[in-house]
């Protein structure tokens, strides 16, 4: 159906005994060139610093505090196989994909196992009113003053060794430029396919501005193509301007075999507005981190997320929201039902800086666990140094409220379908917050599908894997 | 109004405290530092039996491995533990007849405190144990007690006469290799209090522990074991303090308590140990281990806080709820001022069938001084219906200061139903305004919304407790408005 080009490396020998760490160092080291020849200078830059401090920090383990709930390191015990130049794919992406919101129209950008895919060959795309989007790559080499001040500010190198990794490793990915004062009301769809006939590790990295007094919706989706093993370690970098405002959805569709990290950093200017609505409906393994620091006033953030997990899986949420100046607002919300043997892990972290007054904070964590098997950690925080500010969190775990069982079992309604309706009005406070229509009804329909245990993730894929 | 508020403000910072003159008592102490023959001097001291040797030296093996736990919110600086006396008792005194007497200015010490060391002068319903620096001073109405079968006494007294006892519950709740003080604490520990209830007696009076740290350069490190066979019931004080001094001591305590079915233990602390002063110079750092197991059916454990003092603060008193149905409690109210640093919550692990679990947590920081709260509730797999309910609501009063919460929470049963709530605010200007307007002043009005918020946790503590407490809450915070 597909061949592959042959620029591909498979990892250092597997005959050493090599921690992963030396390992991906040495793979850094040995593929040097490949790497730095189709990426930008600006985005070569970075690599040296970053790869000195992936050798220092490695991949986290569960005795780090951060990733105490999750763990990374058996990740990196499959063989993957690493590329470090597009495949040359031979068929019409169209015939193999479509998106599972058929009604949606929204600007599209593919992105097949780390790289964009051009649109007829176009790297870039620029729309009638000035909106950029298109390959990171290119976009770094055309553009280098928006990027200078924003690639790589916001990822924190520094402390996480695979933040760290994907700055070494990262040659392309998505690059989205609303300009001053553009309303754009289609949403920007960035679908990530994952499609190999070899285990794969995929490291790219997107860049999001939105520019003072702009508003955009962007609306992530991630799919897994083919049935073998995806890692995937994403660092998305996002800017909202003064008086901007963004919709950020992220859909995680992916197979059992599929692990996610990603690591989502957004930077908000005074009076800004952002929303961001993770869904989790499907992934083995799913990691996100999502830093929001407010460094304008009259900033707001809102922050949902949702996690319908099954089997073996396993879904760790981990937000930190950083209040750096007064007078700002933010909010989240995280709900998940837990099935199986699923895990889930809840970290969410309000840091109200001194003198950050007036700042208001509000962070919400509920879960429902099925079966014995299903295990939930969570851990909301509050670090405050100022002293007149309103924030509170709250968190539980627990299960269906067998009085509103019983009130409606009494009217008629089956065990079954009476659980199925309070799950649905459960997770649906989630789902009430996105805003465009086609999508929410399309995501009411999916978790309804989800909840009742049919397989909605591959409806609209070919592979039927 | 802001500028009175100010003053108010240094006023409450500038408050002293009352607990910090030096008694000067004949002290016999050992060298400064630490090694096995350190260990080895202070048992011989004792008079302990050789298990009791080898259990010290097993733990101070274990602890040499060990390092210093980072984890906590808080800013500790170096310790040289071999700059440290680990052992330090005032010298007892022989009259005339040969009898055993307290040195009367000891016995000043204890009456300034509050604690008369006669019988007949105390509150009516109170045994104590008064421990100063590194020995049991004298403990009060044992032969009441020991008519209904309770023993208490110091702990090197239960070691020679209970070794049984001692033996069986020793370390069975906070094993020697627990943590790093835990470790240091099972190496050193000097005196401390035993008390056993026997089967279904309801214990008639308040026990009560005193700590006072007299003599300079020493650590206190002493060493509670608490346990309520099958039926009983008792209500433990536990209270504290310390004079003024520029450099910090060292203060690491063990306290375990033992339920067993149908059994319920109270435990109040009302911690006043000398914060240091208002630069943050000097004072207590209190790194203690205090847990509970519910071992038995139906049995409870209930602790009750009141942390006021110390330089630093770190401590979790726990319940382990094992036996089904039973039953664990934490009610705290943590001050800090000035440059203090708590970090303090609670744990707890649910085990049993139809484990229940409260913690209400209640945070006030004044000053530049930073509270946490960290607290784990952990649901094991067989524990069905388990039930927890925990608030932590932090109190800022001024905007120097910190408040924090870092809440775990580990659930591994699906019929278990775990809460957790938290707010953090300051108090607010309609609330001062409602009082001002009813003609109280902003100072009153303010003291009355702290014991308010308080109340809650006061309302546990028993009566003799909890007019102190409100007192020391008076003191350390009225009228402070941020």
């Amino acid at each position: 159906m597909f061949s592959i080009g042959v620029n591909y490396l498979s990892m250092a020998d597997k005959t050493s005994t090599l921690s992963v760490r030396d390992e991906f160092v040495n793979l850094y080291l040995n593929n040097l060139d490949l790497i730095t020849e189709e990426s930008s200078e600006l985005m070569n830059h970075y690599r040296e610093e970053a790869i000195q401090y992936f050798r220092l920090l490695g991949i986290p383990s569960v005795k780090n505090e951060k990733y105490k709930y999750s763990k990374i390191e058996p990740l990196f015990g499959y063989d993957y196989e690493k590329y470090f130049a597009p495949k040359k794919i031979l068929f019409n992406i169209d015939d193999i994909f479509r998106c599972d919101i058929p009604e949606l129209d929204t600007h599209l950008a593919l992105v097949l196992n780390g790289f964009y895919l051009p649109n007829r060959a176009n790297k870039i795309t620029e729309l009638p009113n000035g909106i950029i989007m298109g390959s990171l790559a290119e976009a770094s080499r055309l553009y280098p003053n928006m990027f200078k001040g924003r690639y790589n500010t916001l990822a924190e190198n520094t402390t996480d060794g695979l933040v760290a990794m994907n700055t070494a490793f990262a040659q392309d990915g998505v690059f989205i430029y609303v300009p001053r004062n553009v309303v754009e009301a289609k949403p920007i769809q960035i679908i990530n396919l994952l499609m190999s006939d070899e285990n794969q590790l995929v490291q790219y990295r997107n860049l999001i501005v939105v520019e003072d007094g702009a508003q955009a919706k962007v609306l992530v989706c991630d799919h897994t193509l083919s049935p073998k093993r995806f890692l995937s370690n994403v660092v998305t970098e996002i800017f909202v301007g003064r008086n901007a405002s963004l919709e950020f959805v992220k859909m995680q569709n992916e197979h059992n075999d599929s692990a996610q990290i990603t690591h989502t950093y957004v930077n908000q200017q005074r009076d800004s507005h952002l929303v961001t609505n993770t869904l989790t409906l499907h992934g083995g393994f799913i990691r996100n981190n999502l830093f929001v620091t407010l460094s304008g006033e009259g900033a707001d953030a809102q922050l949902y997320g949702l996690y319908l997990t099954d089997r073996t899986q396993h879904t760790d949420n981990f937000t930190y929201i950083d209040h750096a100046v007064p007078n700002c607002t933010s909010n989240e919300l995280y709900k998940g039902i837990l099935d199986d043997q699923a895990t889930g892990a809840f970290n969410g972290k309000i840091l109200v800086r001194r003198d950050a007054q007036k700042t208001q904070a509000y962070q919400s964590n509920n879960s429902l666990l099925l079966t014995a098997d299903a295990r939930m950690n969570t851990k909301p925080q509050l670090e405050i140094y100022a002293d007149d500010v309103k924030c509170s969190h709250g968190a539980t775990v627990g299960q269906l409220n067998n009085e509103a069982l019983f009130y409606m079992r009494a009217r008629g309604i089956g065990e079954r379908e009476a659980k199925l309706l309070l799950m649905f009005g459960f997770v649906h406070e989630v789902i009430k917050k996105i805003s465009i229509d086609t999508l929410r009804e399309r995501i009411d329909d999916m978790v309804n599908r989800r909840l009742h245990g049919e397989l909605s993730r591959c409806h609209n894929c070919l592979m039927h894997c | 109004m802001d500028e009175k508020q100010d003053k108010i403000l240094s006023d409450v910072t500038g408050s002293e405290y009352k607990y910090g003159f030096v008694s000067h008592i004949e002290t016999e102490t050992i060298p400064k530092g630490l090694n096995e023959d350190i260990i080895r001097m202070i048992s011989e001291k004792k008079g302990e039996p050789e298990w009791m040797l080898e259990f010290r030296l097993k733990a101070f093996r274990h602890w040499q491995t060990m390092e210093m736990p980072h984890w906590a919110h808080l800013q500790i600086p170096e310790i040289n533990y071999q700059d440290i006396i680990y052992y330090a008792a005032p010298k007892q005194r022989v009259s005339a007849e040969g009898e055993k007497e307290i040195d009367p200015e000891l016995k000043a010490t204890f009456d300034k405190l509050g604690i008369p060391l006669e019988e007949q002068k105390l509150l009516a319903g109170v045994a104590v144990d008064a421990v100063m620096d590194s020995t049991s001073v004298k403990t009060t109405f044992r032969e009441t007690l020991a008519e209904q079968g309770i023993i208490f006494c110091s702990m090197s007294e239960a070691i020679r006469e209970h070794p049984d006892l001692v033996r069986k519950y020793l370390a069975s709740v906070v094993p020697v290799t627990d943590n790093y003080f835990a470790a240091l604490n099972s190496a050193v520990f000097s005196d401390g209090s035993f008390c056993y209830i026997p089967k279904g007696v309801r214990c008639p009076m308040e026990l009560s522990t005193y700590f006072r740290i007299n003599a300079a350069n020493t650590g206190q490190f002493e060493r509670t074991l608490i346990v309520a066979d099958d039926d009983s019931y008792v209500s433990y004080l536990e209270g504290c303090t310390a004079p003024m001094r520029d450099e910090n001591q060292l203060h690491a305590a063990v306290v375990e308590i033992v339920a067993l079915e149908n059994a319920e233990v109270k435990y109040s602390t009302v911690q006043n140990w000398y914060p240091g002063d208002k630069d943050g110079k000097g004072g207590i750092y209190n790194f203690v281990t205090k847990r509970g197991i519910c071992r038995g059916k139906n049995s409870k454990i209930s602790w009750t806080q009141v942390e006021t003092g110390s330089a630093i603060t770190w401590k979790y008193p726990s319940c382990i709820l094992l036996g089904d149905n039973s039953y664990g409690e934490f009610y705290s109210v943590a001050v800090t001022n000035n440059h203090q640093q708590a970090d303090t919550g609670s744990k707890m692990i649910h085990i049993g069938k139809n484990t229940r679990s409260r913690i209400v947590s209640k945070g006030i920081s004044a000053g530049q001084s930073n509270n946490s709260y960290r607290g784990l509730v952990k649901v094991l797999k067989g524990a069905e219906n388990a039930r927890n309910f925990s608030q932590c609501d932090s109190l800022l009063l001024g905007d120097k200061c910190g408040a924090h919460t870092f809440p775990y929470l580990e659930v591994d049963n699906p019929s278990a139903i775990v809460e957790h709530e938290a707010t953090t605010s300051k108090i607010g200007e309609d609330q001062i305004f409602y009082c001002n307007q009813r003609g109280l002043s902003t100072e009153d009005a303010v003291g009355l919304i702290i014991n308010g918020y308080a109340k809650e946790v006061l309302n546990k503590l028993p009566m003799e407790f909890a007019v102190e407490a409100q007192k020391l809450l008076q003191i350390s915070l009225e009228g402070s408005v941020g």
